[in-house]
């Protein structure tokens, strides 16, 4: 599937560019695409060494576990292939309390060490049920509190910059509900299928 | 607003505190601990890199051949028969794909409309209440090597969509 998606992506802009006569603009962004590409890679960096190394300690010292036992009932509930006491429960639940609060350079080393945890659990290289579920639950996005748009808002003069938090909440709630749904519907066709 | 701000930039230092104070108190090598997760982090930044280079120059190539545009002009006078305001449908389409791009859609949509009106507000809705779920799923996938996505793709694309639908209604009931 991704790879209908990237090559047709590409394959489409070409061919348009032909005959849009836009093939300049196009060739330059292949380039300086690729250079910002590689930008935030290595930006990236910093964020996950830091993480990994802190979440590594949280793990050795137990405070993932403690995490999880608080939390166990609801997770357990959307998550029913991860065993109660496996890591990637706290995993999980980093990933999702960094996102509430809008940290999104937190969630994603919490996120990519809950993909690992998961991964063993499965041990291919075919997305699991669990990933899925939380694949859903990252891309419907769980912030509460829009920092960047707020700080736009505020940059454009707004009366009142936050008055869209509301909205936004009960947009993400619903999304994120949805997603849980269409994931759990998706999940059930797959193994009727089998 | 100002509660909100204390609490997003207290959480982070805070927990590192509780993390910190617990390993020492159990007597655990933290700063060893440290560096051991530090190292995968440079190996999974390194292994992500060619996910992402791959990803963000195809999206690049249709973005700046305009046929992405040329799409969206297309298929505006059906999104705006059933409702959807013309001037929100790049965004609406572009959010999943680039965050970047869907980021600098609505900052102009802002400039254009002024922050307070129902184009300003509904755009903040939406950039807020969904994420790019391409970069998720390349992240996410990338870092652990999943060739084999399943229904992961569908199931984000579908929740998008619910979640924009949803933005129009709650900002047009509320803001209307």
């Amino acid at each position: 599937m991704v790879n209908i998606i990237w090559a047709s992506m590409a394959i489409i802009g070409i061919i348009y560019a032909m005959i849009n006569g836009t093939m300049d603009q196009v060739n330059k962004a292949i380039f300086e695409t690729a250079n910002e590409a590689v930008t935030l890679s290595i930006g990236l960096i910093s964020v996950l060494v830091f993480w990994l190394g802190i979440m590594k300690v949280a793990e050795k010292a137990g405070i993932l576990n403690v995490l999880a036992k608080i939390f166990r009932p609801i997770v357990v509930r959307i998550f029913p292939d991860i065993p109660k006491d496996h890591p990637a429960i706290g995993y999980i639940l980093s990933n999702i309390t960094a996102n509430l609060f809008g940290l999104g350079n937190a969630a994603t080393p919490m996120g990519i060490k809950a993909m690992e945890q998961m991964k063993q659990l499965s041990g291919t290289d075919t997305a699991s049920r669990s990933m899925i579920t939380f694949l859903a639950l990252n891309t419907s996005s769980l912030t509460i509190i829009p920092t960047t748009v707020i700080a736009i808002r505020m940059q454009y003069n707004s009366v009142s910059p936050t008055e869209i938090v509301g909205t936004t909440i009960i947009a993400t709630v619903i999304s994120t509900i949805s997603a849980l749904l269409i994931d759990r519907y998706f999940y059930y066709r797959s193994i009727r299928g089998k | 607003m100002g509660f909100i701000t204390a609490v997003s930039s207290w959480l982070i230092p805070c927990f590192i505190l509780i993390v910190l104070v617990v390993a020492t108190w159990k007597k655990i090598p933290a700063y060893e601990l440290f560096v051991e997760g530090g190292k995968e982090g440079v190996k999974m930044a390194f292994s992500l890199l060619p996910f992402l280079v791959g990803m963000i120059v195809s999206i690049s190539i249709l973005r700046s051949s305009g046929a992405l545009e040329a799409f969206i002009h297309f298929i505006s006078p059906f999104l705006s028969f059933i409702g959807i305001p013309p001037d929100i449908i790049p965004l609406a389409l572009v959010r999943p794909i680039s965050g970047t791009a869907a980021l600098g859609m609505t900052t102009e949509l802002i400039d254009t409309h002024g922050p307070d009106s129902f184009i300003g507000r509904l755009a903040s809705t939406m950039q807020g209440s969904t994420d790019t779920t391409l970069y998720i799923l390349t992240v996410y996938f990338g870092a652990v090597g999943i060739r084999k996505m399943g229904y992961a793709l569908k199931v984000g694309l579908l929740a998008d969509l619910v979640g924009i639908i949803a933005s129009i209604i709650i900002v047009t009931l509320i803001f209307g």
